[in-house]
């Protein structure tokens, strides 16, 4: 029973976080029909960052967090601007090696810069303490996680489907040419596109380095493909579908680990072998576009 | 008030128009006519600066817009309803409406607006929370008209806005176009339907292979031999 609620509880938690960075995929396919590699990077972007700013600034924790989100977000803006704008009428596969571009540069640039050995993340007493509840004992990140992801899940849903901004969003994502009929400057739409979805990235890669306390300019990679699948097999392009894909992904993951632990050398194959299911008997994904349309 | 001077548009090798001189007068129902490729429909974009001239110039109460941003000339009062309708399917359609008011922030007025569309089409208003992608053909051309009004534009440019409709509701899209203009809109309109069209215009350009071959009052232009030959269908 408590190893049952423990792996719940981390299930959960693993689960939030993939749905957190798996919204950016979506947000940012669903506008430019581009699965945006350099993603995964940010995460990595963001926790050096905030490593540096307590560490090397010693900044308080927080600001230090708030810093690493602004720069992230602004790196993700700069990076549609730089790569993918100037290719925005090119065929999509230019646009995809261009990300792919993207993130390698931003992953040896890492390499170079900082060295590729891992630094051990720094935990805030006020953030990271061991809470006990009867016999199960967590990490308080296993609760802040989730609170923080439902948080940032709610006021997306809500900008995306209430607000002005939001609904030119969708309009954009649907038609270019007549959402800017209706006077709607596209650039700045897709660029808010970007910052949205490379805060969540920050903030996703703030709370993974947090919970995996060591940081080295790979680390994006795995959970940044991870949620890619996450927003696939949720439906890319459509953020609820992202949301479910990273719950059921983390939990799958979690639970595969603890109830099989002779499979736990198999948990990363794991998302990969979701993948070519979902791909060969779903591939529009569980809450994939499919409005009905008459011409 | 809009004025074209000897617009020149490419599409890669291809040269769409072939200087096209034209002009909207206030208050007027303007018609291009003309078969398919006649560069009709690329007039209009190049208006909406959907697509650059390469040469000419268009003019919008003696201000050059030629090379303004397609947003900016949305704001500036003239709009396009596109061909095909290109309603936001995945929108519901309050939502859409919506979307044609982006530029506006006077509140209230956006509401009476909305009020005035919907009394304009009763259907609409039925389906406000339905998803536009599910409205029939018609109700979608409501649609994507109401929305191009919600800017409130100065000029309203219509792509072929009875395209694919049934004889009935293509009556009904042209009761709504001399609607809208005895409420004092300026209109250019582009119809593969030239008998109606002309029927309704005050002035009319026959188009052919990117150039204008012809150009008078509309009923003059419907009653011409040769028009009525090459696009009217009549021997």
């Amino acid at each position: 029973m408590e190893l049952y609620l423990q792996t719940l509880a981390n299930g959960i938690s693993l689960g939030s976080l993939y749905a957190l960075i798996a919204i950016g995929y979506t947000m940012v396919y669903g506008i430019l029909r581009l699965i945006n590699f350099a993603h995964a990077d940010l995460l990595m972007v963001a926790g050096y960052i905030a490593f540096y700013g307590i560490m090397v600034f010693a900044l308080p924790w927080w600001f230090s967090f708030l810093i690493a989100i602004a720069l992230t977000a602004l790196l993700g803006v700069s990076i549609e601007k730089i790569a993918y704008r100037p290719l925005r009428n090119a065929p999509r596969i230019s646009v995809l090696i261009s990300a792919i571009g993207v993130s390698f540069l931003l992953e040896n640039l890492g390499i170079v810069a900082i060295g590729a050995r891992p630094k051990s993340f720094p935990r805030p007493e006020e953030l990271v303490w061991n809470i006990k509840l009867g016999d199960i004992s967590f990490l308080s990140l296993t609760v802040i996680i989730p609170i923080v992801t439902l948080l940032l899940l709610v006021a997306v849903t809500y900008m995306v489907n209430k607000t002005k901004t939001g609904t030119a969003m969708r309009a954009v994502s649907r038609d270019f040419e007549t959402a800017s009929l209706m006077a709607v400057d596209v650039n700045k739409v897709v660029s808010t596109t970007f910052l949205v979805g490379s805060s969540l990235a920050a903030v996703g890669g703030i709370l993974y380095s947090l919970q995996y306390p060591q940081i080295d300019p790979l680390m994006g990679v795995f959970p940044g493909l991870k949620c890619f699948i996450a927003a696939v097999m949720g439906g890319i392009g459509s953020i609820p579908g992202a949301m479910l894909g990273g719950f059921i992904l983390g939990m799958g993951e979690v639970f595969l680990v603890a109830f099989m632990p002779e499979l736990s050398g198999y948990r990363d194959a794991f998302a990969f072998v979701i993948l070519i299911f979902i791909l060969l008997f779903k591939p529009t994904g569980i809450l994939g576009e499919n409005v009905v349309e008459k011409v | 008030m809009l004025k074209i001077e000897d617009l020149h548009v490419y599409y890669g090798g291809i040269h769409a128009l072939k200087g096209i001189t034209m002009e909207v007068p206030e208050n007027k129902i303007v018609t291009l006519v003309g078969a398919n490729g006649a560069g009709k429909s690329t007039t209009l974009r190049a208006i909406s600066s959907l697509v650059q001239p390469t040469q000419g110039k268009i003019t919008f109460h003696g201000e050059d817009i030629t090379k303004t941003k397609t947003a900016d000339i949305v704001k500036k009062g003239i709009t396009l309803v596109p061909e095909g309708r290109r309603i936001f399917a995945n929108l519901t359609v309050l939502e859409n409406i919506n979307m044609g008011a982006f530029a506006r922030n006077d509140k209230d007025g956006i509401k009476k607006d909305i009020q005035r569309i919907y009394e304009m089409f009763p259907r609409l208003k039925e389906r406000e929370w339905q998803a536009a992608g599910t409205l029939s053909g018609g109700e979608q051309q409501m649609l994507a008209i109401g929305r191009a009004l919600m800017s409130r534009p100065a000029v309203l440019m219509m792509d072929e806005p009875s395209l694919g409709l049934a004889p009935l509701l293509v009556k009904e899209v042209f009761r709504i176009i001399k609607e809208i203009y005895s409420q004092g809109m300026t209109i250019l309109l582009i119809e593969q339907n030239a008998t109606a069209a002309l029927q309704v215009a005050d002035y009319g350009y026959v188009l052919e292979t990117g150039n204008i071959v012809l150009q008078g009052p509309g009923k003059e232009l419907a009653a011409n031999d040769e028009v009525k030959r090459a696009y009217l269908g009549k021997a």
